[in-house]
């Protein structure tokens, strides 16, 4: 066990855990942030994607000691309450069915516009493509990126 | 206007001392124009008043409606209170959603599954509704001393026209909640809908956005521990010894212990299916720490024997065989083509089969297969549970807590009353869900630990535990005379362990000289229900043969399938066939509409199915370009048939879902086995469609009718392997009769 600083979503927090543990264990089971979703535990599905430094960065296979100084954000301090240009278009959309890995789409969408505002189609499909959907949303998750980038 | 009986019992009307409310709900309007303004937002009432058990109403007009069904991402938290609140006759935006328990007394069939929660739901809702509204009104009536006759309602308000006098729901919510419950009660006119046909957002919107905690797996509680269990490797092991020495000494475990979920001799009911009844448990601090306690536990396994199970399930009671032994899928090929080439038990004959075969002047015959398949439900299976010598609780992801109840009721020995299970939100369903061996897990964990507990699977507990889609197999052969007439059909269909024919299905009907027979092969491999259970492969068989039946016929496909159904309608083979050929040729005529299915573009290879299941109709055009000489599907153009549409955006939204999981395990699902062990684990192996592949755009229409609502969890699913092989054999100039057709594409180069 090991005393490790972070820095997530603007607060400075300090956790007493195997320093090996994945951020996304800390996250859900420390700090209470469940937004963040485990899917796979091997970064094939994209449902615990949290930004590291506002890059989209899998959590499931991240090392907490790993983090040093970098900033985290989940999906809980993307916005206050929904705000974020991506969680509103989401929201126009309707996007979700049961919504499952919706947080890390939401996480890679966000990551992706903050590089590049105006992305073309084949550049969305690629910035996504490593976020699984098993309801099958693509078409509206496709959209929204889209309204998401107009409204930047 | 139709009358209704109200079939609510006193029970439904039980008044709830602890009565839900307060700051977890989130009223309507926040959602109504994605503009979060708090101030618009109507603040919670002082006092709820309960009109029935699905209608709570504040006494400033804020109205909580129940949700009875487990939400698994069909919307039916929202379409569901649309139905009540639509009868009700309130402002939507003054509506509030509750998820409710499970509850059985004062809720009907608490289920999500078989696309069946609006169809059933339908009336009861209704009748809630209108329960409420009438009660409402006979309260101003008294109050206002006029004939409840003359009072109207509208947006929540009740207005007698002749005295000019006016009140909010909320006023009158105190008196009538006092009052008998009518015995009959009027519904509206389905032209006076004002909710139901307009869509509304899904009312969890912000939180999923939001990462609110949701779900069964995010579900925590003071003094909670983690558990996870090992179960054998393979399909026909089981556990003969456990040296657990050094799991126990892993930093954060408390306790490792062997349990056994179902004893041999319990009479399972249908949804008790597990594969692994005896598991060894790891309980701990933290997710992280009993993962890797888990690593270091050394058990010994040894095969099972052969078996027989006695399952109370659908039909009654039966012994099912287990049989001992490790399977493989090359074995499980071999035994299947075997059984495909003899006689199996006849499910459906009309007219004389044989002689119409020996008559013909051609005869087409094509074989198809499919593997087993996956759920992989993006939340893994999870569930809370804490048993004390008292009671029960749990929360989880289950789509069907009446069976889990009565399973758990025998095994914990505790009274049906003192089980409660919250329903969590489901990480999707597609019927894993059904089956609650994960409550039944964590429960006799938390009972043996003494303490609450969170049961996690991890990916690879969960892909490897069995409950699979079956594997199957069904050959096609059809007659033509020598003018291109169908005169004979016949399917014979199997699998493990369960064959996929409906017997009564289009083109039965159609066809003077029809046969369908069905075989089995007993398997100790679980299966289970899988989104459109055998729909799910033999609409892409039977659409599949169809298109080639057609292409052999010489006739464009739609208007080969139009022949067929004009036939069923005008003289029907036969007295049980299972489909209205009316409404089933209005999808194809309507996809047909919508696609300019004559008109595709150059480079657009284009394919049709059709499908009826789960008492909704549906046509699929499906168009794809070949790109880098990789099939792109560019777009897909649905016409269904689900009667009344509750939420449209929503129904659509179900429906592109189904597509393009179609799309997906139509070229990649597959689970194979070698000595028992299934070839993948996780989803580095498990290939699932991802954005790439989807269609560029789908179109989902719907016919406009006023029959009650059915479903569309399903039925837009299995068609959709039929319309993308049809389309794929228009680009490549093969066939595909083996899924996935991946795997056949890159064998044909």
């Amino acid at each position: 066990m090991a005393k490790i600083d972070l820095k997530i979503n603007g607060n400075r927090q300090t956790v007493d855990v195997d320093p090996a543990t994945p951020v996304l264990w800390v996250l859900r089971e420390h700090l209470n942030l469940v937004g963040t979703k485990y899917g796979c535990g091997m970064a094939m599905c994209g449902a615990c994607t949290i930004h590291l430094n506002g890059v989209a960065t899998r959590s499931c296979v991240l090392p907490v000691s790993a983090i040093g100084d970098k900033e985290i954000t989940t999906i809980e301090g993307l916005s206050k309450d929904g705000g974020h240009p991506v969680q509103k278009a989401w929201m126009e959309h309707d996007v979700y069915q049961c919504g499952y890995c919706q947080s890390g789409q939401i996480m890679t969408a966000a990551a992706l516009l903050k590089d590049n505002p105006n992305p073309t189609d084949e550049q969305i499909e690629n910035a996504m493509n490593g976020n699984i959907c098993r309801c099958g949303t693509y078409v509206r998750i496709k959209a929204a990126v889209k309204t998401a980038a107009k409204s930047l | 206007m139709t009358n209704v009986t109200t079939n609510l019992n006193r029970r439904s009307f039980l008044k709830v001392t602890a009565m839900a409310g307060g700051g977890m709900m989130l009223s309507f309007s926040w959602l109504a124009g994605c503009k979060p303004t708090p101030e618009e937002a109507m603040s919670m009432p002082k006092e709820w008043f309960e009109l029935n058990s699905y209608i709570k109403i504040g006494e400033n007009g804020l109205v909580t409606l129940m949700s009875p069904n487990p939400e698994f991402g069909s919307n039916v938290k929202t379409s569901m209170p649309m139905i009540l609140a639509e009868e009700l006759d309130v402002d939507w935006k003054n509506v509030m959603v509750e998820q409710a328990d499970f509850f059985p007394e004062r809720f009907e069939r608490q289920f999500t599954g078989g696309s069946m929660g609006i169809l059933l739901g339908w009336k009861p809702l209704r009748t809630a509704g209108a329960t409420a509204r009438q009660m409402l009104i006979k309260a101003a009536a008294q109050t206002w001393s006029v004939p409840a006759e003359e009072i109207t309602t509208e947006a929540g308000m009740l207005y007698h026209k002749g005295s000019g006098k006016k009140a909010g729901y909320g006023e009158m919510a105190s008196a009538a909640a006092k009052l008998e419950v009518p015995k009959e009660v009027p519904l509206k006119n389905v032209t006076d809908f004002k909710i139901i046909g307009n869509s509304k957002k899904n009312v969890e919107a912000r939180n999923i956005v939001t990462g609110k905690s949701l779900f069964g797996i995010d579900h925590s509680q003071q003094g909670m521990l983690i558990a996870m269990i090992v179960h054998p490797p393979a399909f026909g092991l089981k556990v003969k010894s456990v040296d657990d020495a050094a799991a126990r000494s892993m930093p954060g475990i408390k306790d490792v212990f062997t349990i056994q979920t179902l004893h041999d001799d319990y009479e399972r009911n249908a949804f008790d299916t597990a594969a692994f009844t005896e598991l060894v448990a790891i309980v701990g601090s933290t997710t992280w720490e009993v993962m890797n306690a888990k690593k270091t536990l050394k058990v010994e396994w040894e095969k099972i024997k052969d078996s027989n199970m006695v399952v109370n399930g659908w039909g009654g009671k039966q012994t099912v065989k287990v049989p001992g032994g490790l399977e493989s899928t090359t074995a499980h090929k071999k035994a299947m083509a075997e059984m495909a080439k003899k006689p199996a038990k006849v499910l459906r004959k009309d007219g004389d089969p044989d002689a119409a075969f020996r008559k013909a002047a051609k005869v087409l015959e094509r074989t198809y297969t499919a593997p087993f398949l996956a759920h992989n439900t993006m939340e893994p299976v999870n569930c809370f549970a804490h048993v004390t010598a008292d009671e029960a609780h749990l929360t989880g992801p289950i789509q069907a807590p009446e069976f889990v109840t009565r399973t758990l009721t025998a095994r914990l020995g505790l009274p049906k009353e003192k089980i409660h299970i919250k329903l969590a939100r489901m990480g999707g369903g597609f019927g894993l869900r059904a089956y609650g061996h994960h409550m039944i897990e964590a429960a006799v964990i938390s009972q043996k630990a003494n303490a609450p507990i969170k049961l996690m699977y991890t990916r690879e507990d969960d892909m490897t535990y069995g409950i699979y889609r079956p594997t199957y197999t069904a050959t096609y052969r059809a007659a033509l005379d020598k003018d291109n007439n169908v005169i004979a059909f016949h399917v014979r269909g199997g699998g493990i362990p369960e064959h996929p024919v409906h017997a009564d299905r289009f083109p039965a009907g159609a066809v003077d000289n029809y046969l369908a027979e069905g075989w089995q092969i007993d398997s100790n491999i679980t299966i289970g229900a899988f989104r459109a259970p055998r729909s799910n492969f033999i609409a892409g068989a039977e659409q599949s043969f169809l298109d080639e039946l057609a292409e052999l016929a010489g006739k464009d496909p739609i208007d080969f399938r139009l022949a067929l159904l004009e036939r069923a309608k005008n003289s029907p083979v036969g007295t049980h066939n299972d489909y209205d050929p009316d409404r089933y040729a209005g999808v194809l005529k309507l996809a047909r509409e919508k696609s300019k299915w004559g008109e595709p573009a150059g480079n657009v290879h284009r394919g049709v199915a059709a499908y009826f299941c789960h008492n909704t109709y549906v046509a699929e055009v499906l168009d794809l370009t070949i790109e880098n000489n990789k099939p792109m599907v560019q777009k897909v153009v649905a016409a269904v048939d689900c009667g009344i549409v509750i939420n449209p955006d929503a129904a659509s939204n179900m429906g592109e879902g189904g597509i393009v999981d179609g799309i997906g395990n139509a070229l990649f699902g597959e689970l194979t086995f070698q000595d028992g062990v299934p070839d993948k684990t996780n989803f580095d192996k498990y290939r699932l469609i991802r954005q790439k592949e989807a269609p560029k755009e789908i179109e989902v229409h719907f016919v406009k009718n006023e029959h009650d609502p059915t479903g569309l969890g399903e039925p837009l699913f299995p068609p959709t392997f039929a319309a993308l092989a049809n389309a794929l054999y228009k680009a490549k100039g093969k066939r595909f009769y083996n899924q996935p057709f991946k795997k056949e594409e890159i064998a044909l180069g």
